[in-house]
């Protein structure tokens, strides 16, 4: 068992990459992701990991260089924050559709406008639909683990999938944690050296990236789909299999207080620590709270969340993101079609919360709950909003 | 590609849509998309090879004589070779209407 290290988060997300044995990265610096491009280039420089570190001029120039070097067989990683994915975004959707297993760890933070720096997920819902395995991680453990688990679910030949892994900015990747890193002979043992599937070689002339004409682009679209449904049974496995490495186990729907409760938050990335706690206070003075967390986005566990929600009678859905002039936030949207079809479906709450860095607290998640217990499911609310 | 685009399932696409037989791309015959086709008038040409050079298609080639010859399945009418053609031996002439 590796050694238990107090560390900022981004260090550790930076160690986890090195201990992946990654063979490129290209990012461009951008906060709140810095630090963790800022620690791999010092290991680059230093020799501690021996790759290919690019310093891009632009994010839509990390991911392509990403995109060619994983193409030539090279395991490849890159990293950044919402503007950043915003100037990236047209490259990220063609990484899935190349079906390349490129890691990306998105260090969450709102996109202009109003110029921010701080966290929301209104950057990762902006492409939402790009067809990447996204995942979201809740504290610094969660964060040096997935690094590992993504190359093992994204480098197995029945997936072949880019894998988006979201980590809320400075409320992670500034935080300093308790970490418990991996000894390299775990690390090597659970994550297989790169066998790519196809490699850009003289020797070999293949084509990538070629032109569908509409007589193709359907079954395309359908070839890539199936591909990412096909990939959480691959993705069950892979946390197995790191369960059986580290002794930690990871779940697409992780509950907490669930089994009984009649109020369900349902959380993703950071906020999910802090609900914990409310729920702890919930339970305290005997209400029936409790909490499901989302880990897995893409693909949704729809089967996994219709079986955690129990028989509870509210859900209080937490959104880190606005649709402006929409039905409300993008996971609440998802969680009502999840819903629509069962007879007796719990009444929905939609808090869109913690938008560019407002705290959300344990009082938060508490006042929410009694206006859940007091009103009628309405369509969703801007939580705090003043006036 | 051993069968048209539109017999294809879904799922016997390569992952990623990948080709893997090269040079496939000759069996895509773009000539069809043409309006205008060169015509050569070859007491006039030199055998420069500047059409050659500038087809934009690779539609040229030149024969045993030394002539090159557009491929008409790949000529898509740019017209591109009579522009550049400096003793003026290649015309354009309008396709028949369908």
């Amino acid at each position: 068992m590796g050694k238990h290290l107090g560390m900022e988060v981004s260090f550790a997300a930076a160690e986890a990459v090195k201990l992946s044995n990654v063979d490129v990265v290209a990012a461009y610096p951008i906060t709140p992701q810095t630090h963790i491009v800022e620690r791999l280039s010092e290991y680059v420089a230093s020799g501690e990991l021996d790759a290919e570190f690019v310093p891009v001029e632009s994010e839509h120039s990390a991911l392509s260089l990403c995109v060619g070097s994983e193409a030539a067989g090279a395991r490849s990683f890159t990293c950044t924050s919402s503007q950043g994915l915003a100037l990236m975004s047209e490259i990220v959707y063609i990484v899935p559709a190349l079906r390349l297993p490129i890691v990306m760890i998105l260090v969450n933070r709102s996109l202009s406008g109003p110029l921010s720096i701080w966290n929301d997920h209104s950057d990762v819902m902006s492409i939402r639909d790009c067809g990447w395995i996204q995942l979201f991680v809740e504290n610094g453990q969660e964060v040096f683990d997935h690094v590992m688990i993504a190359y093992k679910i994204a480098e197995n030949h029945n997936v072949l999938l880019p894998v988006m892994i979201n980590m809320d900015g400075f409320i992670l990747s500034h935080m300093f944690e308790p970490v418990e890193l991996m000894e390299q002979s775990d690390v090597d043992y659970y994550l297989s050296p790169y066998q790519p599937r196809f490699v850009l070689h003289p020797d070999e002339p293949l084509t990538m990236g070629a032109y569908a004409m509409p007589t193709l682009f359907t079954e395309a679209k359908k070839a890539h789909e199936e591909a990412l449904l096909a990939s959480y049974t691959h993705i069950m496995r892979a946390w197995e299999a790191w369960g059986a490495v580290s002794g930690r186990s990871y779940h697409p729907v992780e509950t907490f207080c669930s089994e009984d409760a009649e109020t369900l938050f349902i959380t993703m990335g950071s906020l999910s620590e802090t609900a914990g706690e409310a729920v702890r206070v919930l339970r305290g003075q005997g209400k029936k709270a409790g909490i499901l967390k989302l880990r897995l986005w893409r693909p949704f566990p729809f089967n996994d969340f219709l079986r955690s929600i129990g028989n509870a009678q509210r859900l209080i859905v937490l959104d880190r993101a606005l649709s402006p002039g929409g039905p409300g936030g993008p996971v609440a949207g998802e969680i009502r079609s999840a819903l629509y079809h069962l007879e007796n479906r719990p009444q929905i709450f939609n808090f869109i919360a913690g938008l560019g860095g407002r705290e959300v607290t344990v009082g938060s998640f508490l006042e929410m709950f009694v206006s859940s217990l007091s009103g009628k499911a309405f369509g969703y609310r801007i939580f705090g909003a003043r006036g | 590609m051993h069968k048209a685009d539109s017999e294809y399932m879904w799922y016997e696409l390569e992952p990623g849509c990948v080709i893997i037989e090269p040079g496939s791309s000759r069996k895509y015959h773009t000539g069809d998309w043409r309006a205008f086709f060169p015509v050569l008038k070859k007491e006039r040409c030199i055998r420069c090879g500047i059409c050659w050079i500038f087809c934009p298609d690779i539609a040229y080639q030149k024969d045993e004589k030394g002539y090159y010859i557009v491929d008409l399945r790949y000529c898509k009418g740019c017209g591109i070779c009579v522009r550049e053609c400096p003793v003026g031996a290649i015309r354009m002439e309008k396709e028949k209407e369908i």
